[in-house]
């Protein structure tokens, strides 16, 4: 089912995330241990692992956020500690915890993201608007964003984290608590994105979303236990779907740390 | 006095203009595992706080271990363990501490329910000393759960106690809750994933307020999609195989369900006939496998729910 990476821009441009020798330690503790990847432009990346597994800190760094402690990676093409501000321009970040204002309306969180990204006034203008014509979304634009469906939250937090044409969107359990059927709307908007040649790296907890990424990896204390296409992780565990697999690999690290 | 261990007749709560609980009854059988199964903002934590007396309902009557939610509330206080979705442990004290701390409210000792609380203690009794909020995920969840049993309730009420946690603790977590079912304990317990109805006795969906039909075994649940119902694979883009999927005619409904897509079919339709429709309008595609599947409770809720709460 996985759309090939398209070739053109493979030949003459980095990978979306690439990483060697990736670590960070916070004091004796390890939390991400020497991890090297790399994710394809265009593709929907699931990114996997337990609580506590270093999801969070290897994030952290792949956006630039947080400084390695060894090892290097480039997001976009720009190495995260030597250039993370460049990378930062770059991405678009969307969570279940941090994604609109409810405070503001519709237009007041586009108006104030778009200015973080360092969008001009106008270019904030014209895609406020085509944004909101695309998502059918125009009646709510005065609307405070608390007042909106769990839905509609969603979906513009998406589109907002694309606001600025980021090439890697990170979307860490966006649709934690959500119903199936906007659930499938929301991963119906990451197919679009992909499809339009946006990289998407994905986390979530629901198994049947990681069977709809193009690859997924597995993280284990720190390290990247597995990565592969879904189908190539079931060949490899014997098992019939990614759950079989998560529950294989992440097992004997359930113990607490 | 009732034989339930947990009924609620037409309960409602409203916030403002909002019903968050709309006229709920359920029955919970003694030692029964049920389960309320909905996404956030359903109304599950709304219900759950009534059934534990901390907010009183607008309407309607609830009773659990056969005591009035509202005459008696200071004795089912007494009888139920509560563990609500979030901030149910002290950060700052120790595994041990927050034991002891939930032991005393109730009156009692962590030695007097040391028996009923083992097997989920156990894991966690190597870190008696370590500040809960230091604790993962999957650890603060049993010691949360150990907290809510430490007084040896006669129902156990969990709110949530899976969300945002990974697959491998909410399994081990369930595992747990089927160790208490056997005891004798009566548990109702919420969650937002659909899979996890698998192992409750009964299951009640729940969407805006309301429940989405009747409690019922989860297998009646899933059998409750009364269409046709086709799994289908292709090569190719996805978002351009749904598309065409939903232009088929007769086609209901077609959702992604992990490397495939469930299409629902009209409702008099045979499975094989609504599936060689749909072999028929992909044969220009490649990799196509089309073939009837049962109904999951997953595949039930999208069609009870219909698009009517959907952005």
């Amino acid at each position: 089912m996985s759309p090939e990476p398209a070739p053109a821009s493979a030949a003459d441009r980095p990978p979306a995330v690439w990483a060697r020798g990736l670590t960070r330690t916070f004091d004796a503790f390890t939390a991400v241990d020497a991890i090297s990847f790399e994710v394809a432009r265009g593709e929907v990346f699931g990114f996997l692992g337990a609580n506590g597994a270093g999801k969070t800190t290897a994030i952290q760094m792949l956006t630039g956020l947080l400084a390695p402690t060894a090892g290097e990676a480039r997001t976009a093409g720009f190495d995260v500690a030597a250039e993370p501000e460049a990378v930062k321009r770059r991405i678009g970040y969307m969570s279940q915890r941090f994604a609109l204002y409810d405070d503001l309306t519709v237009r007041e969180n586009i108006r104030f993201f778009g200015g973080i990204y360092g969008l001009s006034d106008r270019a904030i203008a014209e895609r406020t608007a085509a944004l909101l014509d695309r998502l059918g979304a125009a009646h709510l634009a005065r609307e405070r964003v608390g007042r909106l469906p769990l839905g509609w939250k969603q979906k513009l937090a998406f589109a907002v984290a694309l606001l600025h044409e980021p090439e890697v969107v990170f979307l860490d359990e966006p649709t934690g608590g959500v119903d199936p059927v906007t659930r499938r709307r929301f991963w119906e908007g990451i197919y679009a994105a992909a499809d339009a040649g946006t990289t998407v790296f994905v986390t979530t907890h629901y198994m049947d979303e990681a069977e709809s990424c193009d690859r997924v990896s597995v993280m284990v204390d720190g390290r990247i236990a597995a990565l592969g296409t879904p189908a190539e992780l079931h060949a490899r565990f014997a098992a019939a779907t990614m759950d079989e697999v998560f529950v294989h690999l992440a097992r004997p690290a359930a113990a607490p740390r | 006095m009732s034989a339930a261990a947990i009924r609620a007749d037409g309960l409602v709560k409203r916030y403002g203009a909002t019903d968050a609980v709309a006229g709920v009854s359920l029955d919970v059988a003694p030692g029964e595992l049920f389960g309320v199964i909905g996404p956030d903002g359903a109304g599950k934590t709304t219900l759950f706080r009534m059934l534990v007396t901390v907010v009183a309902p607008d309407a309607g009557t609830a009773t659990v271990d056969g005591l009035d939610v509202v005459a008696d509330h200071r004795e089912i206080r007494r009888r139920v363990g509560y563990m609500p979705g979030r901030f149910s442990l002290y950060p700052d004290l120790s595994v041990r501490e927050n034991l002891a701390f939930f032991a005393s409210v109730f009156g009692t000792t962590v030695d007097a329910g040391a028996a009923l609380i083992a097997p989920i203690y156990a894991p966690l009794a190597p870190f008696a000393g370590r500040r809960a909020g230091a604790l993962s995920g999957g650890m603060k969840q049993k010691l949360a759960l150990s907290c809510a049993l430490v007084h040896r309730p006669r129902v156990l009420v969990l709110d949530e106690p899976t969300t945002g946690v990974d697959p491998v603790s909410r399994v081990e977590f369930w595992d747990l809750l089927a160790h208490l079912r056997a005891d004798g304990l009566t548990t109702i317990v919420s969650t937002p994933y659909m899979d996890e109805a698998a192992r409750c006795d009964r299951v009640a969906l729940m969407q805006g307020g309301r429940l989405l039909g009747p409690p019922a075994p989860p297998a009646d649940v899933a059998a409750s999609l009364r269409a046709p119902l086709v799994r289908v694979r292709a090569d190719g883009p996805r978002a351009a195989l749904l598309a065409w999927l939903r232009a088929v005619p007769g086609v209901a409904r077609a959702e992604v369900f992990g490397a495939a897509v469930h299409v629902t079919g009209p409702p008099d339709a045979e499975p094989e006939v609504f599936a060689a429709t749909l072999r028929h309008a992909l044969a220009g595609s490649s990799g196509v496998e089309v073939a009837p599947v049962a109904p999951g409770v997953e595949d039930a809720f999208m069609h009870l729910m219909g698009d009517a709460d959907v952005a």
